[in-house]
C-alpha cells in the first residue's frame, strides 16, 4: 500500500488575539504547528503502512519554512517527504490549492490511498480534500473514523455522520479525509527525529509539477478576500455583581417574569 | 512582486500589525514585504489608511456573468425528508433573490421525494428541480455531485447555496471544481453588493478571531456553505406554490459510484443533539476538571437542557468532540444559552452568538463572553452554577 498524506503549516491559531485598541492582529510567540487534523491522517498513514506495508509520503504546500511540518510528519515515521513551494502559488484558495496538490500528487503517479485531516484550523474549510479528489477523478470517503478493512483494490470504511456513521466500501485508488476519532497520534521515536534531521526533502516549484500558471496561486483562485474586520460587538447585557445568592434570586425572577424559562 | 507598496507608505506599521503572518515589517518609515512569509492573503490591503498596498495580479475568470440568473439552494435530504438548514437557506436565498430580482429555486435529489417540494415552496421557493432516482435514496459524493454539475451547466444559476452539514462538506466542494467556480465555506452573512451585485460572502477567518468577506468576481455560480441554525427559516406561507421541474435526462454515468453504502447505523441516543437543544449549559477551561463537568450535567437535568464544551475543554479531554461548540465544532441557537466558566475566543462566540438570551458566568470581569451576554455574572462558577440549579429546580417545581 502506498500512501500519500497532504499536511498543512498553520499558526497556533487559538493565540491569535485581536488588540481592542488598535483593532490588530496580536501575533507576539504565534507558534508555526502541523494542522492538528492531519496528525490524525499521518498517524492512520503510518498504521496502514505498518500492517499492510509500502511506504507513506507526507506532501505539503507552503513557503520554505513548511519543510518544518514535513520534518515533523517524518520524525513520527513518514518514508518520504515533498514540498510544493514557489512563489507562484502564494495567495492560493482551495481550487488552485487542490489543482497543485492534484498535480503534485500525479507526478508522485504511484498511490493507493491518499488521506488529508477533515480540515485545517487556520481556514476551517474542509474543502482541499474533496477539490483533490475531484480534481484526480477518483473516489471520496470524508469524515473518516474508523478503516476497517484493506484489501488489495478495496476499503472499507465508517464516515462519520449527524446522526451516527455510514459504513462505505470503495475501490482503490481512493481519498479519505480522517477525523480525531480514528486513532491517538504517537509521540516522535529517537530514529524518527534522527531521520527527520537528515532527510532530503523533495522540492517542487509549478514548473516541477507542470502546472498551469493560469490554475494556481492568486491568479488561478476564484475566490479573493474583499475586506477583513473585526465583528461587531453585541450591545453589551446586564453585569451582576456580587453576592451569588442574591444575584441567582434575582436572575431567575427575571428569567421567570420575563418567560424566559 | 505581486503586493506592491507604493510611495503614499508613511510607515505607520497598521499593515505590519494587521498581517497574520508576519510578513510586512516597516524599515526606515516604509513597508517592506517578506516574500518567502506573504500568503497574498490581502489582509494588509484594507488595513491600510493611506492606499499604499496592492495587490497587482491579473486573475484568470471563466464565466459570462449575464447568463447565469437565479439562487439555488441544495435541498439536503435524508431518508426521504429535507433537512431543516435547507428551509434555513431558502430564507437567506429568498433575500438574496428578492434583491437580485430573479428566482428562487431548490434542488432536491433522492428516491421519491417529490411529496417534499410542497414544503420547499411554502417555505420560500419559487421552482423545485427534482431528479427522482432510487440510485439517490442515499447520499453518494460521486453520482450527487456529478448530477449537481450537470444541472449547473445546464440551468446556470448565479448562486448555489448548500448547508455546511457532512453532506454539503463533501459535496459542495466536489461541485466547485467540476464546475470551474468558487467556494465559500460555513457562511455566516450572505448580502449581495450593491455595486456590482457580487454575493459579499462572510465567515470567520484565522481560526475565527476575525471576520473575512469573500468574493467569488468572475466565476459563476458563486457557491457558499452555511451551518446548521445561523440563517432563519420564513414562516411558512401554505397558499404558496411553484413550478416542479422534473429532471429526466440523466445517464447511467451519471449515476455510477466508486464508493457504496454498506450499513447506516443511527445512533442518536450516544450522541447529543446539542443543536436542537432549548437550553444548553456549556463550560470551558473555567471548570478545571472533567469531574466538574457532573454540575452542569445537573444544571441542564433541571433545565431540560444539554451539555456544551468550549475547545479549551475539549482539548483538554474533559468533553467529547460532540458536545463543541464553536467554529470548529457546532453552531447552536438555542433559546438559553448558559456559559460557564468560558472565556469566550472568537471561534466559541461565532458559534453561539445568535442564541436568543445568553448567560455567561465567569471570574474575569474582563471576559470577551461578556460582551455578548444577556445576563453576564462575575463570579465563581462553583459558586453560582449549584445555587442556580437549587433556584430553578425551586420554581420550576411550582
Amino acid at each position: 500500500m502506498n500512501i500519500l498524506v497532504c499536511i498543512k503549516q498553520v499558526p497556533e491559531t487559538t493565540d491569535v488575539r485581536i488588540n481592542p485598541e488598535t483593532n490588530t492582529l496580536v501575533r507576539d510567540g504565534v507558534q508555526s504547528i502541523v494542522n492538528p487534523f492531519d496528525m490524525y491522517a499521518i498517524e492512520e498513514g503510518i498504521r496502514i503502512r505498518e500492517k499492510h506495508g509500502g511506504k507513506v509520503t507526507v506532501i505539503t504546500m507552503g513557503p520554505p519554512q513548511a519543510e518544518n511540518a514535513l520534518r515533523e510528519a517524518v520524525s513520527l515515521g513518514c518514508d518520504e517527504a515533498v514540498l510544493l513551494t514557489d512563489r507562484a502559488f502564494a495567495g492560493a484558495d482551495t481550487w488552485a490549492t487542490s489543482y497543485a496538490l492534484s498535480m503534485a500528487i500525479r507526478k508522485i503517479k504511484d498511490f493507493d490511498i491518499i488521506i488529508c485531516g477533515k480540515q485545517a484550523i487556520d481556514g476551517d474549510t474542509a474543502q482541499v480534500g474533496p477539490g483533490i479528489s475531484t480534481f484526480l477523478d477518483i473516489p471520496q470517503i470524508t469524515y473518516v473514523k474508523k478503516i476497517e478493512d484493506i484489501k488489495p483494490g478495496f476499503i472499507r470504511v465508517e464516515r462519520l455522520t449527524e446522526e451516527g456513521f455510514t459504513a462505505i466500501e470503495s475501490s482503490l485508488p481512493v481519498l479519505l479525509t480522517v477525523v480525531k476519532e480514528i486513532n491517538e497520534p504517537r509521540l516522535p521515536s529517537l530514529k524518527g527525529k534522527m531521520k527527520a534531521k537528515s532527510l532530503q526533502i523533495a522540492k517542487w516549484t509549478a514548473v516541477d509539477i507542470g502546472a498551469n500558471p493560469e490554475k494556481i496561486g492568486l491568479p488561478g483562485s476564484p475566490t479573493i478576500v474583499n475586506r477583513i474586520f473585526t465583528p461587531p460587538k453585541k450591545a453589551g447585557g446586564r453585569i451582576m455583581k456580587g453576592d451569588a445568592v442574591q444575584i441567582v434570586t434575582e436572575l431567575v425572577g427575571e428569567l421567570r417574569e420575563k418567560h424566559i424559562v | 512582486m505581486p503586493l506592491m507598496v507604493n510611495e503614499k507608505c508613511i510607515g505607520c506599521k497598521l499593515c505590519e500589525k494587521a498581517c497574520p503572518f508576519d510578513a510586512i515589517h516597516v524599515v526606515e518609515k516604509l513597508a517592506v514585504v517578506d516574500l518567502d512569509k506573504c500568503t497574498l492573503c490581502g489582509a494588509c490591503v484594507p488595513a491600510c489608511k493611506f492606499d499604499a498596498l496592492k495587490i497587482d495580479v491579473k486573475r484568470r475568470g471563466a464565466a459570462n456573468k449575464d447568463d447565469f440568473k437565479g439562487v439555488w439552494v441544495f435541498a439536503e435530504q435524508k431518508k426521504g425528508k429535507v433537512q431543516s438548514v435547507a428551509f434555513e437557506l431558502l430564507g437567506a436565498g429568498r433575500k438574496l433573490a428578492d434583491v437580485r430580482k430573479s428566482e428562487l429555486c431548490a434542488v432536491l435529489l433522492g428516491k421519491d421525494v417529490t411529496g417534499e417540494t410542497a414544503r420547499l415552496f411554502h417555505k420560500g421557493a419559487d421552482k423545485v428541480y427534482v431528479v427522482d432516482r432510487p440510485e439517490l435514496e442515499n447520499f453518494l459524493d460521486e453520482p450527487y455531485a456529478k448530477i449537481l454539475d450537470k444541472l449547473v451547466k445546464k440551468y446556470k444559476p448565479e448562486i448555489l447555496l448548500a448547508g455546511a452539514s457532512t453532506i454539503g462538506r463533501a459535496l459542495i466542494p466536489r461541485v466547485a471544481i467540476l464546475s470551474n467556480t468558487g467556494l465559500t465555506a460555513d457562511c455566516t452573512g450572505l448580502d449581495i453588493d450593491p455595486a456590482t451585485g457580487n454575493l459579499l460572502q462572510t465567515r470567520p477567518a484565522f481560526g475565527g478571531n476575525i471576520m473575512a468577506t469573500i468574493l467569488t468576481d468572475l466565476h459563476r455560480p458563486q457557491m457558499a456553505t452555511v451551518r446548521h441554525k445561523v440563517m432563519k427559516e420564513l414562516a411558512p406561507d401554505t397558499s404558496r406554490t411553484g413550478q416542479v421541474i422534473d429532471v429526466t435526462d440523466i445517464d447511467a454515468a451519471d449515476l455510477s459510484s466508486r464508493t457504496k453504502i454498506a450499513n447506516i447505523v443511527d445512533e442518536l441516543e450516544k450522541t447529543v443533539n446539542l443543536t436542537e437543544a432549548d437550553v444548553i449549559v456549556s463550560g470551558g477551561r473555567g471548570l478545571r476538571a472533567p469531574e466538574n463537568f457532573k454540575m452542569l450535567e445537573e444544571l441542564a437535568l433541571v433545565v431540560g437542557g444539554a451539555v456544551g464544551a468550549s475547545r479549551a475543554a475539549v482539548d483538554s479531554g474533559w468533553m467529547p468532540y460532540s458536545h463543541q461548540v464553536g467554529q470548529t465544532g457546532k453552531t447552536v441557537c438555542p433559546k438559553v444559552y448558559i456559559a460557564c466558566g468560558i472565556s469566550g475566543a472568537i471561534q466559541h462566540l461565532v458559534g453561539m452568538q445568535s442564541s436568543d438570551v445568553i448567560i455567561a458566568i465567569n471570574k474575569d470581569p474582563d471576559a470577551p463572553i461578556f460582551s455578548v451576554a444577556n445576563y453576564g455574572i462575575v463570579g465563581d462558577v462553583f459558586e453560582v452554577v449549584p445555587q442556580l440549579t437549587t433556584k430553578l429546580k425551586e420554581v420550576l417545581k411550582k
